[in-house]
């Protein structure tokens, strides 16, 4: 095998060919890199190793075994593992074949199954004659007994093994159901065969086709679960595809394509129009649109120049641009975004617990009941008995279906939190599902929820013997060590008018209050009328002022010099397009929407007016916003909370569920229930449009697998029996037990076609 | 008659005995090389005993092509893990106090416990 190897100046390695990829444990500091690629180029055969310390993956080029680099690398004090494959498309693409693989076996052992199966049940139908009354027959049936053993070797050898295993291992499984089922059956038939002395004559009835095409059918059931299981991971797999390969590294000299999981921190990274941007990082050169629906659901492409973010797996439209990456490997956001998915995927909202805790306690539990029907009919039954009980207890065996039951809660969750995903909303786990499929109140928080957090100062109404000039310069001035939103509007503003900025002491923020400092030996205040009436400002004569301001959905906010009140300054925070919208398709599924704000009475009524909201807390200090939860929790609601994530923390921490709005691409998406990738309240219907869609997913499924498997087991023990004289047949029991699992699955993926109303 | 009903009884106590009541011994794993092999419907070793108080990192080869076998659940860790056709992976288990930790697939069919002393 050739090698091509191609050293880059900073003396990493592209190539082709002979590339070891381990995964390193116990390297806690930097300077073990240099150490294991020591230990590594000390092995023969090795090129060159380079080390990636924050993903802590050494890519070793050479002519030696996994097992030599690994030996050395545990002689230097560390331990490694060799990486299945380099990227998660790699696994995926690998489980794939796997599957399709699996999926060509099981086909090829249906075929041969029900290739004996079908020619014996339809001879058994059109001569009503499976018995054995002569020696000619004996050893017609006998051909066809071992013919049997070679098809339950061939394409049911899985499940014998399976439930031997299991048997050791003192647990029993689907395999052991089939395995206990089809072997008595041909046990049984094997003893007419050969011993038919040994039976009641009525009784020498032979079940070969029943053996046969059980295993054919439940073959072709898992074929079909699997085909059906590949597409309840779609989501995942399309969000694990939106990682590029390679990312195209800029150095002083030249620019090379490198792969992606040899990108370095601050690597600078060219990315052309029509390419995807490889990591997260900052904009350095250049200016662009960016498609970032992929990840937040957002349809505009967003505008992005130096100093701007950029997040890895979005598209670059127009133009070209140079950045530097600030988060690669497992720290991207994509990165957490797959991770996050993936794990509430799996994880189970409580409502699958019950079913838990019967699947563990389902197969013996079965194998009890087979007994018992068995013995009934022994006892009880018309004669041939031994027919009937063998009949019963295979069929109830058969019949008996744990997966389904198992398979109803998991496979809904996974097509529900992906098709969430794909609309921009992040679930965290199973249980946060559950709940927001029951929220009665969304409480929303005002400021960068309901309105664009990106307030802008209006008006400014001069109280005293000064200028708006003056009065900007030092509101700014002593805004500049807060980073409130309305202190960044003042500077804006400020900014805006080319007003430079004084110098400040003793600068002080009253959280829930506003900002005190002195500035020109003058002490400034700049906050709410709590604020003022607390350092003694006069503020008496203004009202019709704050009135008419408030009046108009603006906040005023008081500033005073040297404890007298100099001026309003009013600011207005404009209300996102689509809050209205939003806010109404929440009402209309009967939630109600409690609005929370640090503003004044006045202006929460008129935002609250504005959005048709008719609840809200007014004057809420930011501590304050758990205990109003907590309130309307007291009231028997079920309440999600709606805040940026991080000044809400502790309210969407107390609220049955918090939604964190618009920090899709940032790192702390783990910390709320639900993340909304995108700034859109349409964000919380569609969560909770989903959410109820899963739920009732699961309850359809579960009711499904319940109702046929309490259905199932005693028409199978033959109850019909005493009253219509029916039994069921072992072969339409096994076609059932095959596709109830089957049903469920696709049931699951009926999900898929979900559509949320807010795109 | 008689016979045959005793028998049947005592299958039936036979595998209440031996699916629910028997406690089976605990295998002790050397986490640095052991592995758990997923194959043919069951984890081997499907007992696991390990110290309080420690990290520990697991490793799991699965072997059985069945979907079933692709999951791996630790419920009360909060950990899920896909395990690719023959390829180790490894789960890091954080430090865990005394007691019984189940995992399970996604059906519970293949189960086994982790027992921490």
């Amino acid at each position: 095998m050739g090698q091509s190897i191609l050293k880059t100046e900073k003396g990493r390695i592209q190539q082709a060919l002979t590339r070891h990829q381990l995964l390193i444990e116990g390297a806690g500091c930097a300077s073990c890199v240099g150490k294991i690629e020591d230990a590594l180029k000390q092995v023969s055969g090795v090129e060159d190793a380079t080390m990636n310390f924050a993903q802590r993956v050494v890519v070793v080029l050479g002519n030696v075994t996994d097992e030599q680099l690994i030996n050395a690398i545990e002689m230097a004090g560390y331990r490694a593992q060799v990486m299945g494959s380099s990227t998660e498309k790699e696994a995926l693409d690998e489980k794939s074949k796997a599957d399709f693989k699996h999926y060509k076996q099981l086909i090829r052992n249906m075929t041969i199954a029900l290739g004996l199966g079908i020619p014996l049940m339809v001879y058994g139908f059109w001569t009503g004659d499976m018995t054995v009354s002569s020696t000619s027959e004996q050893i017609a049936w006998l051909l066809v007994g071992l013919l049997t053993l070679g098809i339950m070797v061939f394409s049911g050898k899985h499940f014998y093994i399976g439930a031997w295993k299991s048997l050791l291992h003192h647990s029993a499984t689907m395999d052991t159901l089939i395995a206990l089922g089809t072997g008595a059956a041909w046990l049984y038939s094997m003893l007419v065969v050969l011993f038919p002395g040994s039976v009641p004559e009525m009784a020498r009835h032979v079940y070969f086709e029943a053996t046969t095409m059980i295993i054919g059918l439940i073959n072709l059931g898992l074929a079909l679960e699997l085909r059906a299981r590949g597409k309840t991971s779609e989501a995942i797999k399309r969000l694990i595809g939106l990682q590029p390969k390679t990312a195209c590294v800029v150095s002083s000299e030249k620019e090379v394509d490198i792969p992606i999981e040899q990108v370095q921190l601050n690597d600078i990274i060219r990315v052309r129009p029509g390419e995807k941007i490889p990591v997260d990082g900052v904009v350095k050169e250049g200016h662009t649109t960016v498609d970032e629906s992929m990840l937040t659901g957002e349809p505009m492409p967003v505008e992005k120049g130096e100093g701007d973010d950029v997040v890895g797996g979005t598209l670059n439209k127009s133009g070209s641009v140079l950045f530097s990456a600030t988060r690669i490997g497992k720290d991207t956001a994509l990165a957490h975004i797959i991770n996050m998915v993936k794990r509430a995927q799996n994880s189970k909202p409580p409502i699958g617990r019950l079913a838990d805790v019967i699947s563990a306690y389902f197969v013996p539990t079965v194998m009890i009941i087979a007994v018992i029907s068995a013995l009934v009919w022994l006892n009880f039954g018309p004669d041939p008995i031994v027919a009937f009980a063998l009949v019963s207890a295979m069929t109830v065996l058969i019949i008996a279906c744990p997966c389904a039951l198992g398979l109803a809660t998991p496979m809904s969750v996974m097509v529900g939190v992906g098709k969430a995903a794909e609309a921009g909303v992040l679930i965290r786990n199973g249980e946060a599902l559950q709940t927001a499929s029951k929220i009665t109140t969304m409480v929303l928080d005002k400021t960068g929820t309901i309105t664009q957090g990106a307030p802008k100062v209006t008006d400014i109404v001069i109280l005293s013997d000064t200028n708006e000039e003056t009065v900007l310069q030092l509101a700014a001035s002593l805004e500049s060590g807060s980073e409130h939103p309305l202190a960044l509007a003042i500077m804006d503003t400020a900014n805006e008018r080319t007003i430079s900025l004084k110098k400040t002491d003793n600068f002080k923020a009253v959280i829930g209050h506003g900002v005190e400092a002195n500035c020109a030996d003058k002490q400034l205040l700049l906050g709410n009328e709590k604020l003022m009436r607390a350092k003694n400002v006069d503020i008496d004569g203004v009202e019709e002022e704050i009135r008419t301001l408030a009046s108009e959905a603006k906040t005023p906010m008081y500033f005073a010099i040297d404890h007298k009140l100099s001026a309003i300054i009013a600011i207005a925070d404009p209300i996102k397009s689509d809050a209205v919208n939003a806010i109404q398709r929440l009402q209309r599924n009967n939630i109600r929407v409690v609005m929370v704000t640090g503003d004044n009475q006045a202006t929460a009524n008129a935002v609250a007016k504005k959005v048709g909201i008719n609840d809200f807390f007014a004057e809420v200090l930011p501590e304050e916003k758990a205990e109003k939860v907590a309130f309307l929790q007291q009231q028997g609601e079920i309440v999600g909370m709606t805040g940026d994530g991080i000044n809400d923390a502790p309210a969407l921490a107390r609220a049955h569920v918090g939604f964190a709005i618009g920090t899709g691409t940032d790192v702390a998406i783990e910390s709320a229930d639900v993340t909304l990738m995108r700034g859109s309240l349409h964000g919380l219907a569609d969560a909770i449009a989903i959410s109820k869609a899963t739920l009732n997913n699961i309850k359809q499924n579960l009711l499904g697998a319940f109702i046929y498997n309490i259905a199932g087991i005693p028409i199978a023990a033959g109850v019909l029996y005493p009253l219509w004289g029916m039994l069921l047949n072992p072969v339409i029991a096994g076609a059932a037990m095959a596709f109830s699992s089957v049903t469920v699955v696709t049931n699951a993926n009926r999900l898929r076609f979900f559509k949320a109303q807010g795109n | 008659m008689l016979l045959v009903n005793v028998l049947g009884i005592g299958l039936i106590g036979l595998i209440i005995w031996w699916f629910w009541l028997y406690k089976p011994t605990k295998a002790t794993m050397d986490n640095s090389k052991s592995i758990i092999i997923v194959d043919n419907g069951v984890y081997e070793p499907a007992n696991i005993k390990l110290k309080e108080n420690q990290p520990t990192i697991l490793r799991f080869l699965r072997k059985d092509a069945s979907p079933c076998a692709e999951m791996v659940l630790f419920p009360e860790l909060d950990i899920s893990e896909i395990l690719p056709l023959n390829k180790t992976v490894e789960i890091s288990l954080p430090a865990l106090k005394v007691g019984e930790y189940s995992f399970h697939c996604q059906m519970q069919m293949y189960r086994g416990v982790l027992v921490v002393e």
